[in-house]
Protein backbone atom coordinates (compact mmCIF):
# COMPACT_ATOMS: atom_id res chain seq x y z
CA UNK A 1 0.00 0.00 0.00
CA UNK A 2 1.29 3.16 -0.77
CA UNK A 3 1.89 5.80 2.06
CA UNK A 4 -0.87 8.64 2.34
CA UNK A 5 0.16 11.52 0.68
CA UNK A 6 0.89 15.26 2.63
CA UNK A 7 1.34 18.72 0.85
CA UNK A 8 2.08 22.12 2.91
CA UNK A 9 1.21 25.44 1.21
CA UNK A 10 2.32 29.11 2.10
CA UNK A 11 -0.20 32.07 1.46
CA UNK A 12 0.53 35.69 2.98
CA UNK A 13 2.45 34.71 6.02
CA UNK A 14 5.84 35.02 7.20
CA UNK A 15 7.32 31.60 7.09
CA UNK A 16 6.70 31.15 10.70
CA UNK A 17 4.66 28.36 10.36
CA UNK A 18 6.99 26.67 8.06
CA UNK A 19 9.57 26.81 10.70
CA UNK A 20 7.39 25.43 13.06
CA UNK A 21 7.10 22.72 10.77
CA UNK A 22 10.85 22.03 10.69
CA UNK A 23 10.62 22.72 14.56
CA UNK A 24 9.42 19.08 14.71
CA UNK A 25 12.96 18.12 14.54
CA UNK A 26 13.84 14.40 14.68
CA UNK A 27 9.98 13.49 14.74
CA UNK A 28 9.80 14.70 11.35
CA UNK A 29 11.83 11.63 9.95
CA UNK A 30 9.06 9.80 11.89
CA UNK A 31 6.54 12.36 9.58
CA UNK A 32 8.26 11.42 6.76
CA UNK A 33 8.54 8.09 7.21
CA UNK A 34 4.85 7.91 7.49
CA UNK A 35 3.80 10.18 4.50
CA UNK A 36 4.78 10.98 0.89
CA UNK A 37 5.13 14.67 1.24
CA UNK A 38 3.85 15.54 -2.88
CA UNK A 39 4.28 19.47 -2.19
CA UNK A 40 6.12 22.23 -0.51
CA UNK A 41 7.21 24.64 -2.08
CA UNK A 42 9.57 26.19 0.79
CA UNK A 43 11.42 23.09 1.13
CA UNK A 44 11.07 20.98 -1.74
CA UNK A 45 11.05 20.82 -5.53
CA UNK A 46 7.81 20.02 -7.01
CA UNK A 47 5.61 21.85 -9.38
CA UNK A 48 2.03 23.23 -9.52
CA UNK A 49 1.93 21.29 -12.79
CA UNK A 50 2.60 18.05 -10.37
CA UNK A 51 0.06 18.91 -8.55
CA UNK A 52 -2.48 19.68 -11.18
CA UNK A 53 -1.74 16.32 -12.55
CA UNK A 54 -2.98 14.33 -9.35
CA UNK A 55 -6.41 12.89 -9.41
CA UNK A 56 -8.80 14.64 -7.25
CA UNK A 57 -9.15 13.66 -2.98
CA UNK A 58 -5.16 11.97 -4.02
CA UNK A 59 -3.56 14.31 -1.38
CA UNK A 60 -4.98 12.47 2.11
CA UNK A 61 -4.32 16.17 3.79
CA UNK A 62 -2.92 19.74 3.14
CA UNK A 63 -2.01 22.05 5.55
CA UNK A 64 -1.75 25.87 4.55
CA UNK A 65 -0.75 28.67 6.31
CA UNK A 66 -1.37 32.34 5.30
CA UNK A 67 -4.08 34.37 4.80
CA UNK A 68 -5.27 34.77 1.15
CA UNK A 69 -4.57 38.12 -0.62
CA UNK A 70 -3.50 37.49 -3.61
CA UNK A 71 -4.60 35.93 -7.06
CA UNK A 72 -2.28 33.15 -7.05
CA UNK A 73 -2.96 32.55 -3.33
CA UNK A 74 -6.65 31.67 -3.77
CA UNK A 75 -5.86 29.74 -6.92
CA UNK A 76 -3.48 27.76 -5.34
CA UNK A 77 -5.64 27.26 -1.69
CA UNK A 78 -8.63 26.21 -4.86
CA UNK A 79 -6.36 23.47 -6.54
CA UNK A 80 -5.28 21.96 -3.00
CA UNK A 81 -8.76 21.87 -2.00
CA UNK A 82 -9.91 19.94 -5.47
CA UNK A 83 -6.61 17.65 -4.90
CA UNK A 84 -6.94 16.75 -1.03
CA UNK A 85 -9.44 14.98 1.39
CA UNK A 86 -8.59 17.15 4.67
CA UNK A 87 -7.80 20.62 4.16
CA UNK A 88 -6.27 22.14 7.60
CA UNK A 89 -5.86 25.44 7.91
CA UNK A 90 -2.25 25.83 9.34
CA UNK A 91 -1.72 29.13 11.96
CA UNK A 92 -2.93 32.69 12.79
CA UNK A 93 -3.31 33.66 9.39
CA UNK A 94 -5.28 30.88 7.89
CA UNK A 95 -7.41 30.35 10.85
CA UNK A 96 -8.21 34.19 11.80
CA UNK A 97 -6.76 36.17 8.99
CA UNK A 98 -3.67 36.65 11.53
CA UNK A 99 -1.34 39.63 11.69
CA UNK A 100 -1.54 40.02 7.90
CA UNK A 101 -5.12 40.68 8.48
CA UNK A 102 -5.01 43.79 10.28
CA UNK A 103 -4.27 45.11 6.95
CA UNK A 104 -7.84 45.50 7.06
CA UNK A 105 -8.11 48.28 8.53
CA UNK A 106 -6.93 50.72 5.37
CA UNK A 107 -8.27 50.44 1.78
CA UNK A 108 -6.28 48.88 -0.46
CA UNK A 109 -5.18 52.35 -2.31
CA UNK A 110 -3.77 53.36 0.89
CA UNK A 111 -1.23 50.58 1.55
CA UNK A 112 -0.11 50.51 -2.36
CA UNK A 113 0.48 53.95 -2.11
CA UNK A 114 2.25 53.48 1.33
CA UNK A 115 4.49 50.21 0.10
CA UNK A 116 5.76 51.81 -2.88
CA UNK A 117 5.27 55.62 -2.85
CA UNK A 118 5.91 56.85 1.31
CA UNK A 119 7.23 54.58 2.75
CA UNK A 120 11.14 56.35 3.08
CA UNK A 121 13.43 53.60 1.81
CA UNK A 122 11.75 53.43 -0.90
CA UNK A 123 12.18 55.49 -4.27
CA UNK A 124 10.03 55.80 -6.94
CA UNK A 125 9.78 59.06 -8.28
CA UNK A 126 7.47 58.15 -11.33
CA UNK A 127 4.75 56.74 -8.74
CA UNK A 128 4.65 53.48 -10.46
CA UNK A 129 2.45 51.03 -8.75
CA UNK A 130 2.47 47.61 -9.66
CA UNK A 131 0.15 46.29 -12.15
CA UNK A 132 -1.28 42.99 -12.99
CA UNK A 133 0.24 43.10 -16.80
CA UNK A 134 2.99 45.81 -17.27
CA UNK A 135 4.65 45.94 -20.62
CA UNK A 136 8.35 46.48 -20.56
CA UNK A 137 10.75 46.53 -23.27
CA UNK A 138 8.23 44.86 -25.60
CA UNK A 139 7.35 41.80 -23.23
CA UNK A 140 4.65 41.62 -20.91
CA UNK A 141 4.81 41.18 -17.25
CA UNK A 142 2.41 39.29 -15.19
CA UNK A 143 1.60 39.47 -11.72
CA UNK A 144 -1.07 38.32 -9.30
CA UNK A 145 -3.74 40.69 -8.26
CA UNK A 146 -4.10 42.25 -4.94
CA UNK A 147 -7.38 41.57 -3.49
CA UNK A 148 -9.49 44.30 -1.97
CA UNK A 149 -8.93 42.82 1.89
CA UNK A 150 -6.98 39.99 3.39
CA UNK A 151 -9.54 36.70 3.86
CA UNK A 152 -9.10 33.71 6.25
CA UNK A 153 -8.93 30.73 4.43
CA UNK A 154 -12.10 29.09 5.25
CA UNK A 155 -13.28 32.54 3.41
CA UNK A 156 -12.24 31.53 -0.03
CA UNK A 157 -12.21 27.04 0.58
CA UNK A 158 -13.76 24.23 2.49
CA UNK A 159 -12.00 23.87 5.71
CA UNK A 160 -12.12 20.67 7.79
CA UNK A 161 -9.59 21.68 10.69
CA UNK A 162 -7.91 24.06 12.31
CA UNK A 163 -4.04 24.18 13.87
CA UNK A 164 -4.34 27.70 15.67
CA UNK A 165 -1.37 29.65 16.87
CA UNK A 166 1.17 32.01 15.29
CA UNK A 167 2.73 29.65 14.65
CA UNK A 168 1.13 26.29 16.02
CA UNK A 169 3.68 24.13 18.32
CA UNK A 170 5.54 21.41 16.68
CA UNK A 171 3.17 18.87 19.54
CA UNK A 172 0.25 20.19 18.01
CA UNK A 173 1.47 19.74 14.24
CA UNK A 174 2.87 16.11 15.11
CA UNK A 175 -0.82 15.48 17.07
CA UNK A 176 -2.76 16.60 14.13
CA UNK A 177 -0.77 14.22 11.99
CA UNK A 178 -0.85 11.56 13.81
CA UNK A 179 -4.49 11.73 13.76
CA UNK A 180 -4.69 11.80 10.61
CA UNK A 181 -2.58 8.90 10.37
CA UNK A 182 -4.48 7.27 12.62
CA UNK A 183 -7.81 8.21 11.52
CA UNK A 184 -8.60 9.84 15.26
CA UNK A 185 -9.73 12.60 14.14
CA UNK A 186 -12.18 14.90 16.10
CA UNK A 187 -15.73 16.18 14.48
CA UNK A 188 -15.20 18.12 11.13
CA UNK A 189 -14.67 22.11 12.01
CA UNK A 190 -12.45 21.62 15.20
CA UNK A 191 -10.14 23.81 16.36
CA UNK A 192 -7.13 20.70 17.19
CA UNK A 193 -6.30 22.56 20.62
CA UNK A 194 -7.81 23.08 23.89
CA UNK A 195 -11.23 23.53 24.02
CA UNK A 196 -10.89 25.97 26.89
CA UNK A 197 -9.09 29.19 27.52
CA UNK A 198 -5.76 29.62 28.30
CA UNK A 199 -6.35 30.98 32.02
CA UNK A 200 -7.37 27.54 33.05
CA UNK A 201 -4.11 26.03 32.36
CA UNK A 202 -2.15 29.08 32.89
CA UNK A 203 0.89 28.25 35.11
CA UNK A 204 -0.13 31.81 37.19
CA UNK A 205 -3.62 30.91 38.03
CA UNK A 206 -2.95 30.28 41.20
CA UNK A 207 -2.01 34.15 41.60
CA UNK A 208 -5.15 35.39 39.87
CA UNK A 209 -7.85 36.74 42.63
CA UNK A 210 -11.61 35.55 42.26
CA UNK A 211 -12.12 39.22 41.18
CA UNK A 212 -9.66 40.98 39.23
CA UNK A 213 -10.13 44.90 40.03
CA UNK A 214 -8.01 47.49 37.78
CA UNK A 215 -7.68 51.09 37.76
CA UNK A 216 -5.56 51.47 34.88
CA UNK A 217 -3.89 49.39 32.08
CA UNK A 218 0.08 49.73 32.20
CA UNK A 219 2.07 49.17 29.31
CA UNK A 220 5.18 46.79 29.66
CA UNK A 221 7.72 49.48 29.47
CA UNK A 222 5.83 51.93 32.09
CA UNK A 223 6.78 49.57 34.39
CA UNK A 224 8.78 46.31 36.24
CA UNK A 225 6.17 43.58 36.69
CA UNK A 226 6.43 40.18 38.91
CA UNK A 227 7.42 37.19 36.77
CA UNK A 228 5.15 35.08 39.09
CA UNK A 229 1.92 37.27 38.88
CA UNK A 230 -1.12 36.81 37.20
CA UNK A 231 -0.29 39.36 35.01
CA UNK A 232 -4.25 41.01 34.59
CA UNK A 233 -3.91 41.83 38.19
CA UNK A 234 -1.13 43.91 38.00
CA UNK A 235 -2.74 45.89 35.02
CA UNK A 236 -0.99 44.37 32.28
CA UNK A 237 -3.22 43.51 29.37
CA UNK A 238 -3.11 39.24 29.00
CA UNK A 239 -5.57 38.07 26.52
CA UNK A 240 -5.64 34.78 28.56
CA UNK A 241 -9.74 34.87 29.68
CA UNK A 242 -11.08 35.44 25.75
CA UNK A 243 -7.56 32.90 23.98
CA UNK A 244 -7.89 29.62 23.92
CA UNK A 245 -5.55 27.50 25.69
CA UNK A 246 -2.79 25.03 24.03
CA UNK A 247 0.12 26.94 23.34
CA UNK A 248 2.31 25.52 26.09
CA UNK A 249 2.01 28.85 27.04
CA UNK A 250 5.25 30.16 25.35
CA UNK A 251 4.53 33.80 25.82
CA UNK A 252 3.54 33.45 29.53
CA UNK A 253 6.72 31.14 30.33
CA UNK A 254 8.76 33.76 28.38
CA UNK A 255 7.31 36.28 30.90
CA UNK A 256 5.05 37.94 27.96
CA UNK A 257 1.13 38.72 28.30
CA UNK A 258 -0.34 36.34 26.15
CA UNK A 259 -2.01 37.88 22.43
CA UNK A 260 -4.42 36.12 21.69
CA UNK A 261 -2.54 33.74 18.85
CA UNK A 262 -4.70 30.74 18.96
CA UNK A 263 -8.11 32.22 18.73
CA UNK A 264 -11.41 32.27 20.46
CA UNK A 265 -13.02 29.09 22.24
CA UNK A 266 -15.44 26.90 20.76
CA UNK A 267 -18.66 29.24 21.71
CA UNK A 268 -17.07 32.45 20.80
CA UNK A 269 -17.46 34.07 17.25
CA UNK A 270 -15.44 36.99 17.78
CA UNK A 271 -12.31 37.14 19.97
CA UNK A 272 -11.92 41.03 19.65
CA UNK A 273 -15.06 41.51 21.20
CA UNK A 274 -15.13 39.02 23.82
CA UNK A 275 -11.91 40.38 24.70
CA UNK A 276 -13.29 43.50 25.37
CA UNK A 277 -15.95 42.58 27.22
CA UNK A 278 -13.64 40.75 29.66
CA UNK A 279 -11.63 43.68 30.03
CA UNK A 280 -14.45 46.10 30.67
CA UNK A 281 -15.82 44.13 33.43
CA UNK A 282 -12.73 44.24 35.28
CA UNK A 283 -12.44 47.82 35.47
CA UNK A 284 -12.25 49.05 38.72
CA UNK A 285 -14.88 52.36 38.19
CA UNK A 286 -18.52 52.77 37.76
CA UNK A 287 -17.74 56.80 36.81
CA UNK A 288 -18.03 57.52 33.09
CA UNK A 289 -15.49 60.08 33.33
CA UNK A 290 -12.66 58.26 35.20
CA UNK A 291 -14.13 55.04 32.35
CA UNK A 292 -12.97 56.94 29.20
CA UNK A 293 -9.60 57.83 30.92
CA UNK A 294 -9.05 54.69 31.47
CA UNK A 295 -10.22 53.58 28.21
CA UNK A 296 -8.07 56.12 26.75
CA UNK A 297 -4.70 54.45 28.46
CA UNK A 298 -5.26 51.74 25.85
CA UNK A 299 -3.66 53.71 22.74
CA UNK A 300 -5.30 51.30 20.03
CA UNK A 301 -7.88 48.66 21.14
CA UNK A 302 -9.22 47.63 17.98
CA UNK A 303 -5.71 46.30 16.74
CA UNK A 304 -4.94 45.03 19.95
CA UNK A 305 -8.57 43.01 20.82
CA UNK A 306 -8.20 41.61 17.14
CA UNK A 307 -4.36 41.89 16.44
CA UNK A 308 -4.61 38.11 15.27
CA UNK A 309 -8.55 37.89 14.56
CA UNK A 310 -9.60 40.97 12.56
CA UNK A 311 -9.99 38.71 9.42
CA UNK A 312 -12.23 36.72 10.80
CA UNK A 313 -13.82 39.19 12.73
CA UNK A 314 -18.26 39.86 12.96
CA UNK A 315 -16.92 43.15 10.55
CA UNK A 316 -13.72 41.53 9.38
CA UNK A 317 -11.98 44.79 8.77
CA UNK A 318 -12.68 48.74 8.62
CA UNK A 319 -16.36 49.94 7.27
CA UNK A 320 -15.53 50.94 3.56
CA UNK A 321 -12.91 48.76 3.15
CA UNK A 322 -14.48 45.01 3.51
CA UNK B 1 -31.29 62.75 1.62
CA UNK B 2 -34.83 63.44 2.74
CA UNK B 3 -36.21 59.74 2.17
CA UNK B 4 -33.77 58.07 4.64
CA UNK B 5 -35.12 56.20 7.61
CA UNK B 6 -32.28 55.03 9.86
CA UNK B 7 -32.95 51.79 11.41
CA UNK B 8 -31.78 51.38 15.14
CA UNK B 9 -31.65 48.50 16.97
CA UNK B 10 -32.19 48.90 20.86
CA UNK B 11 -31.02 46.76 23.54
CA UNK B 12 -33.67 47.07 26.32
CA UNK B 13 -33.45 45.65 30.20
CA UNK B 14 -35.92 43.48 30.77
CA UNK B 15 -36.50 45.48 34.27
CA UNK B 16 -36.57 49.19 33.91
CA UNK B 17 -35.73 50.40 30.50
CA UNK B 18 -38.13 47.83 28.73
CA UNK B 19 -41.38 48.77 31.48
CA UNK B 20 -40.25 52.56 30.98
CA UNK B 21 -41.19 51.25 27.10
CA UNK B 22 -44.09 49.67 27.71
CA UNK B 23 -45.55 52.66 30.23
CA UNK B 24 -44.92 54.43 27.24
CA UNK B 25 -46.88 52.53 25.06
CA UNK B 26 -49.50 52.24 27.79
CA UNK B 27 -50.05 56.05 28.13
CA UNK B 28 -50.14 56.09 24.53
CA UNK B 29 -47.72 58.18 23.37
CA UNK B 30 -45.29 57.78 20.43
CA UNK B 31 -41.88 57.25 19.64
CA UNK B 32 -40.32 56.81 15.88
CA UNK B 33 -41.06 53.60 14.31
CA UNK B 34 -36.99 53.24 13.38
CA UNK B 35 -36.66 51.51 16.73
CA UNK B 36 -36.33 47.74 16.87
CA UNK B 37 -36.58 46.64 20.52
CA UNK B 38 -34.78 43.51 21.74
CA UNK B 39 -35.46 42.79 25.26
CA UNK B 40 -32.76 41.26 27.11
CA UNK B 41 -32.68 40.35 30.68
CA UNK B 42 -30.07 42.97 31.80
CA UNK B 43 -27.85 45.71 30.58
CA UNK B 44 -25.29 43.88 31.66
CA UNK B 45 -26.04 40.73 29.55
CA UNK B 46 -25.62 42.30 25.71
CA UNK B 47 -22.51 41.29 24.52
CA UNK B 48 -20.62 43.27 22.31
CA UNK B 49 -21.08 40.67 19.64
CA UNK B 50 -24.52 41.50 19.32
CA UNK B 51 -24.08 45.34 18.79
CA UNK B 52 -21.10 44.57 15.96
CA UNK B 53 -23.42 42.30 14.69
CA UNK B 54 -25.92 44.57 14.42
CA UNK B 55 -24.40 46.64 13.06
CA UNK B 56 -22.79 44.10 10.00
CA UNK B 57 -26.94 43.13 9.49
CA UNK B 58 -27.70 46.60 8.35
CA UNK B 59 -28.48 48.86 11.68
CA UNK B 60 -27.34 52.62 11.03
CA UNK B 61 -27.42 52.98 15.17
CA UNK B 62 -27.76 50.51 18.52
CA UNK B 63 -28.78 52.14 21.57
CA UNK B 64 -28.74 50.29 24.83
CA UNK B 65 -31.09 51.02 27.76
CA UNK B 66 -30.57 49.73 31.11
CA UNK B 67 -31.52 50.59 34.91
CA UNK B 68 -30.53 53.48 36.35
CA UNK B 69 -27.11 53.27 38.07
CA UNK B 70 -27.75 51.73 41.71
CA UNK B 71 -31.47 50.96 40.30
CA UNK B 72 -30.22 47.64 38.63
CA UNK B 73 -31.90 44.32 39.16
CA UNK B 74 -28.75 42.64 39.13
CA UNK B 75 -26.97 45.06 41.24
CA UNK B 76 -23.72 46.07 39.16
CA UNK B 77 -25.25 44.74 35.43
CA UNK B 78 -25.51 48.12 34.08
CA UNK B 79 -22.20 48.99 35.58
CA UNK B 80 -21.14 46.25 33.38
CA UNK B 81 -22.80 47.60 30.25
CA UNK B 82 -21.18 50.99 31.04
CA UNK B 83 -17.89 49.60 31.18
CA UNK B 84 -18.20 47.72 27.94
CA UNK B 85 -19.88 50.91 26.16
CA UNK B 86 -17.23 52.95 27.26
CA UNK B 87 -14.08 50.87 25.75
CA UNK B 88 -16.44 49.71 22.45
CA UNK B 89 -17.38 52.97 21.53
CA UNK B 90 -13.72 54.08 21.55
CA UNK B 91 -12.91 50.80 19.55
CA UNK B 92 -16.00 50.86 16.90
CA UNK B 93 -13.96 54.65 15.98
CA UNK B 94 -11.45 52.33 14.64
CA UNK B 95 -13.39 50.70 12.44
CA UNK B 96 -15.27 53.76 11.13
CA UNK B 97 -18.06 53.86 12.98
CA UNK B 98 -18.51 57.02 14.13
CA UNK B 99 -19.08 57.44 18.54
CA UNK B 100 -23.04 58.43 17.81
CA UNK B 101 -23.96 55.77 16.15
CA UNK B 102 -24.11 53.87 19.87
CA UNK B 103 -25.69 55.16 22.51
CA UNK B 104 -26.15 54.09 26.17
CA UNK B 105 -28.46 55.58 28.59
CA UNK B 106 -30.65 55.15 31.36
CA UNK B 107 -34.35 54.88 30.98
CA UNK B 108 -36.63 53.55 34.19
CA UNK B 109 -40.22 51.91 34.49
CA UNK B 110 -41.82 54.84 34.77
CA UNK B 111 -39.75 56.99 32.47
CA UNK B 112 -42.14 57.25 29.66
CA UNK B 113 -41.69 60.16 28.73
CA UNK B 114 -37.42 60.09 28.58
CA UNK B 115 -37.65 56.61 26.45
CA UNK B 116 -39.52 58.68 23.65
CA UNK B 117 -37.32 61.80 24.17
CA UNK B 118 -33.86 59.64 24.31
CA UNK B 119 -34.88 57.72 20.99
CA UNK B 120 -36.47 60.33 18.84
CA UNK B 121 -33.20 62.10 19.42
CA UNK B 122 -31.13 59.00 18.66
CA UNK B 123 -32.86 58.56 15.39
CA UNK B 124 -32.84 62.12 14.45
CA UNK B 125 -29.00 61.86 15.25
CA UNK B 126 -28.72 59.26 12.89
CA UNK B 127 -30.68 60.52 10.27
CA UNK B 128 -28.45 63.34 10.01
CA UNK B 129 -25.54 61.67 9.66
CA UNK B 130 -26.52 59.23 7.47
CA UNK B 131 -26.85 55.44 6.88
CA UNK B 132 -23.76 53.42 7.57
CA UNK B 133 -24.29 51.20 4.24
CA UNK B 134 -23.93 53.85 2.46
CA UNK B 135 -20.29 55.19 3.36
CA UNK B 136 -19.10 51.53 2.39
CA UNK B 137 -20.67 52.17 -0.99
CA UNK B 138 -19.52 55.34 -1.63
CA UNK B 139 -15.81 54.26 -0.75
CA UNK B 140 -16.57 50.81 -2.62
CA UNK B 141 -17.21 53.35 -5.91
CA UNK B 142 -13.97 55.06 -5.02
CA UNK B 143 -12.44 51.55 -5.20
CA UNK B 144 -14.03 50.86 -8.43
CA UNK B 145 -12.21 54.36 -9.66
CA UNK B 146 -9.00 53.01 -8.88
CA UNK B 147 -8.75 49.86 -10.59
CA UNK B 148 -6.05 50.43 -12.26
CA UNK B 149 -3.98 49.39 -10.54
CA UNK B 150 -3.80 45.34 -9.37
Amino acid sequence: MSKPKIALYWCASCGGCEESVVDLAEDILQVAEAVDIVFWPVALDFKYEDIEKMADGEITATLINGAIRLDNQEHAAKLLRKKSRLIIAHGSCAHLGGVVGLANFYERRDILNRAYKEVPTVKNPQGILPEIKTKESGRELNLSGFHKTVKTLDQVIEVDYYLPGCPPTPELIKNAILAILNDELPPKGSVLAEKKALCNTCSRRESKPDKVRIKEFKRLYEIQWDATRCFLDQGIICFGPATRGGCEERCIKANMPCRGCFGPTDNVRDQGAKFLSALASIIDSKDEKELEKIADSIPDPAGLFYRYSLASSILRGKIGTV
Amino acid sequence: MSSFEPKIIGFLCNWCSYEGADSCGRARKEYPSNFVVIRVMCSGRIDPQFILEAFKDGADGVMILGCHPGDCHYKEGNFNALRRYTLLKKMLKQFGIEEDRVKLDWVSASEGDKFVRVVSEMVEKVRVMGPLMLIQKKQLKNHREHRGNL
